[in-house]
């Protein structure tokens, strides 16, 4: 199934796109509430220090400042100033006393009348502050530590600054290097990568008089802002409500630092008795936010017999000054260090490592684009080494049925076709024909510019995995008019799940797609479900609603087979009807309601989805960490200018394993959108620190790709269902930008005959290398030692 | 003697005391038309563009003073609430243009400032057209679709 025929009208199914195409749909900054409140954050240009005082009295004078807020005041209420989800250090105010950990750090909130007033009084709150070391580089805060970030917190039994350690003994491990007939070691590193959603955070919350605290937020996690803002106030999780709003774009990025939006909108609320609006500078959110975990990646890669055969790896996480998801992402990192080969003697360690930096956490891919980008390099570099071409090392070396991972994981609960995604995508961008076609550094004649061709292919557990308990709900109510109410425990993040869910129950119940209203979600109204992570939402709530609508079905078929002169086991859904035995009577979905309506009973029904088996030996590294996989491959196709570095991007292909399409077009949608997140990963976006302070903080310093800077692209999925997941689809939304940085860098290389071990790539750095080169070349003339440049 | 505007096609009085404000708040805050929105306030992203005498503009860049006496469209004004939706806006559904949805109402109304300078362009002139709008969840394809084929509806209806 491809995208190409683009002429005729693919249809797309979306539930909120007429709303959002007239400018009708109500993101948080969209809305007000009588006598709010604006409130905003209070910033310390300090990067690492002791927060010694406070004085907020000249703030409190300010014209329209209904109230300053400070740490004290969450503790006055029984709130917590400080709390996460996995480690409890996420410091919503630092306080007097408290250390400052980041230049993020937020030691205030200020309310007032008009936002204006708010800003103004912000800039009276004053410190004093006493400065301590500062650590920015991970490694170093791992293994010589300038500094402990949490004086308290000993791990494996010392002082330092990890956050976790994860490992991974297979085989025989780096024992196994010996055997081999070559290693490649390499370092590889990755940026600080930033979200870039376009609408930053924003939230509306308002003390309710029945004492629920109601938050209407950009957020993509409702459950665990309702725990950030329970925590905040001290109260219980019932007191407050998170109501689903539309949201302009996650990526992961509005778990913490949006519920932690939501959740001091909410104490400003409580604290001045009026609603109270918080909405997010672009500047504020990108200084703020959590990014994607810069990686340090030390391999070293053994080939035997032209195959991957033993591994020693060594990664290191950028965690920043809290612990938020690392633990989570860093998992994935590990069940993937070698990517889509199983390679049978691995040794690895894995450490999340707190710095003085932003903290890092959720992104989608979560820990496997760093991971993707060192192997799919390690995966070229072999086959130059080889001398065979990088789509046959693949060949040779790829997952297959029933491959053992690294984890000793067998890949048999479902169909593997990791092979068929690259042959999709060789056939469709003719590849193999157009890597023969690469400059490896020698321009054609006449020309400046350096043409190359690069792919990389993965395999990808789904879900949380071995790390989290994954499970879900979905509530499907029918109204005695036969119309219908669909709730699922995963949040809409803009990604079309409700209108997959609406696609997925419709198809259950074999009634048409108009019947089903998607009901605003609210914390209050159905369980906690786990947050839109993973790519888990198609997964786990759409499995959900087939549960869910399996049961509404046998709940009908018990009360209306009477009517329908059958069998409960007879009763059939289809065309939007209702069905006896064989076809011979059937009923509108009206005259089922009406039929429940007589009944005293109700056609409505709730339905769980709980995981697969999944078991991981936190010693070892060794279990069953996800219980399906997808596959994946994407290509792309560039030039190199030699004398300015800049890249021309000329093709882009993607072909990916989802198990089953529900909603083609958004599913293709999925596919370009990361793509081209890759490609901005792998090319040039990167947060710009100096000294712990983030330069980059508006897009005119961070740099998105824009459709004119783009080429056409081509995406492809393949349909295999999966036994794993009663809808059949997978999910699409991180596989389809953990390949492109690894494709971009290979492609690179064959233009340039260059490696480059950092991204991004940028064309600073590819003319850096070019310039090192020649001057390398001029010194062997005169015949000073050569060099090899790495890492830049 | 305050300023006029024309917004949507109703006749504005701008009060002098509000021509010095920034342009996207005041439509938003004071005239309650939200679907512009702030992504950047920097007029680099474009997602609060409208157009003005039929042009794109980006609103965070501009005082209420910029409009007056001139015509605005913003993206609640471009089909009636009861009314169908315009071509481009059913087009941005069909092809599957809309993600989140928070860079749609300046990507029609460059959209449309486009279709209306150039009724039939090709691929890459729509690309360049949008160069000033960042989407990220797209990657844009999808968007580019849609205005080809609005493009191409309104060839058909001439
Ligand atoms: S908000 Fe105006 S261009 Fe971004
Ligand atoms: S659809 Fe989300 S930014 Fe464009």
């Amino acid at each position: 199934m491809s995208c190409d025929e683009k002429r005729s009208n693919p249809h797309a199914f979306r539930n909120d796109a007429a709303a959002k195409v007239t400018g009708r749909a109500k993101y948080a900054d969209d809305l007000k509430a009588h006598g709010m409140v604006h409130v905003v954050p209070v910033y310390s240009d300090e990067v690492h220090a002791e927060l010694v005082s406070l004085d907020v009295s000249g703030a409190e004078k300010m014209p329209g400042v209904v109230k300053v807020i400070t740490a004290d005041d969450v503790r006055r209420i029984g709130g917590q100033p400080t709390w996460s989800y996995l480690i409890p250090d996420y410091r919503m105010i630092v306080g007097a006393g408290d250390h400052i950990r980041c230049n993020s750090d937020v030691i205030a909130l200020v309310a007032a009348e008009t936002r204006a007033q708010a800003l103004e009084a912000a800039k009276r709150v004053t410190s004093v502050t006493k400065p301590l070391p500062v650590v920015l580089d991970a490694e170093e805060a791992l293994k010589n530590p300038p500094v402990f970030l949490y004086e308290d917190r000993v791990f494996e039994g010392k002082k330092n600054n990890v956050v976790n350690h994860y490992k991974v003994r297979h085989g025989r491990g780096k024992e196994a290097l010996s055997e081999c007939d070559f290693i490649l070691e390499h370092t590889f590193r990755t940026q600080h990568h930033e979200h870039a959603y376009i609408e930053p955070e924003s939230a509306l919350c308002t003390l309710r008089p029945d004492g629920v605290m109601e938050v209407m937020g950009s957020m993509q996690h409702p459950f665990s802002t309702r725990r950030f803002v329970a925590a905040i106030l001290g109260c219980p999780l019932a007191d407050v409500e998170v109501r689903s709003i539309p949201m302009g774009g996650g990526f992961g990025g509005k778990d913490d630092t949006a519920a932690i939006v939501c959740a001091r909108a909410a104490l400003a609320a409580r604290l001045t008795h009026r609603p109270a609006k918080l909405t997010y500078a672009r500047e504020w959110s990108m200084r703020e936010s959590y990014k994607r975990h810069p990686y340090i990646l030390h391999y070293k890669m053994g080939v035997k017999d032209g195959r991957f055969y033993a591994a020693e790896v060594e990664i290191i996480a950028d965690a920043g000054a809290y612990c938020s998801a690392t633990p989570w992402v860093t998992f994935r990192s590990t069940a993937q260090c070698c990517g889509p080969y199983p390679v049978p003697h691995v040794h690895c360690d894995v450490y999340g490592v707190y710095t003085n930096n932003v903290f890092t956490g959720a992104f989608r891919g979560f820990g496997s684009p760093q991971v993707n980008f060192a192997i799919e390099e390690l995966a070229d570099m072999a086959a130059e080494k080889l001398g065979i071409s990088p789509v046959e090392f693949r060949r040779r070396n790829m997952v297959r049925q029933g491959s053992i991972t690294v984890t000793g994981q067998a890949l048999s609960s479902h169909e593997v076709t990791l092979e068929k995604a690259m042959d999709a995508v060789l056939a469709a961008a003719n590849i193999e024909e157009k890597m023969k076609k690469c400059s490896h550094g020698v321009p054609a004649e006449g020309s400046d510019e350096l043409y190359g061709v690069g792919l990389a292919i993965s395999s990808r557990g789904m879900s949380l995995g071995g790390e989290g308990a994954d499970f879900n709900s979905a509530i499907i109510n029918v109204n005695f008019d036969g119309s219908i109410l669909l709730e699922v425990a995963v949040h809409e993040n803009g990604q079309g799940a409700e209108s997959a869910f609406m696609l997925i129950a419709a198809k259950e119940l074999g009634c048409d797609v108009k019947r089903i209203r998607y009901r605003m979600a609210s914390t209050s109204n159905i369980p906690d479900g786990g947050t839109t992570v993973a790519s888990r939402g198609t997964l786990m709530g759409g499995g959900a609603t087939v549960i869910a609508a399996r049961n509404l079905k046998e709940k009908m078929a018990s009360v209306l087979c009477k009517k329908l002169c059958c069998a409960p086991g007879e009763v059939t859904f289809h065309d939007d009807r209702i069905w006896g035995k064989d076809g011979a009577v059937s009923m509108s979905w009206q005259e089922a309601g009406d039929a429940f309506y007589w009944s005293k009973d109700y056609p409505y029904a709730f339905g769980v989805f709980q995981g697969g088996h999944v078991s991981w030996d936190e010693e070892t590294g060794q279990g069953d960490a996800y219980f399906t996989w997808v596959y994946g491959c994407q290509a792309v196709e560039l030039t190199v200018n030699r004398k300015t570095g800049k890249v021309k991007v000329l093709g882009m292909t993607a072909a990916h394993e989802i198990g089953r399409a529900i909603n083609p077009p958004m599913l293709l949608g999925q596919i370009y959108g990361g793509m081209v997140q890759g490609l901005g990963y792998g090319l040039q976006e990167e947060m710009k620190n100096e000294g712990g302070r983030m330069k980059t903080l508006n897009f005119n310093s961070y740099r998105l790709f824009r459709a004119a800077d783009l080429p056409e692209m081509q995406a492809f999925f393949l349909e295999s269902g999966d036994p794993n997941s009663p809808s059949g689809a997978k999910g699409i939304g991180e596989p389809a930008l953990e390949l492109m940085a690894p494709a971009v860098a290979n492609a690179i290389a064959s233009a340039t005959g260059e490696r480059f071990f950092q991204i991004p790539v940028t064309p600073e750095r590819i003319l850096a290398r070019f310039k090192a080169r020649a001057a390398e070349a001029e010194a062997k003339e005169h015949g000073v030692g050569k060099s090899e440049p790495e890492g830049t | 003697m305050s300023a006029v505007t024309n917004i949507n096609g109703r006749e504005v009085a701008i009060p002098d005391e509000e021509l010095e404000m920034n342009l996207l708040e005041w439509l938003r805050e004071v005239r309650d038309l939200t679907g512009a929105k702030n992504g950047c306030g920097i007029g680099v992203c474009g997602a609060c563009t409208v157009l003005v005498d039929g042009k794109a503009v980006r609103t965070c860049r501009q005082k209420v003073a910029f409009i007056a006496g001139k015509s605005v469209v913003t993206i609640e004004g471009v089909s009636p609430p009861e009314g169908p939706l315009h071509p481009l806006q059913q087009a941005f559904i069909d092809y599957g243009a809309i993600q989140c949805g928070f860079c749609t109402p300046g990507m029609v109304m460059a959209g449309l400032a486009l279709l209306a300078r150039t009724p039939h362009p090709t691929r890459p002139e729509i690309r360049k057209a949008l160069a000033a709008n960042l989407c990220r969840c797209t990657g844009y394809q999808q968007i580019v679709d849609a205005i080809e084929a609005a493009a191409g509806e309104q060839k058909s209806d001439t």
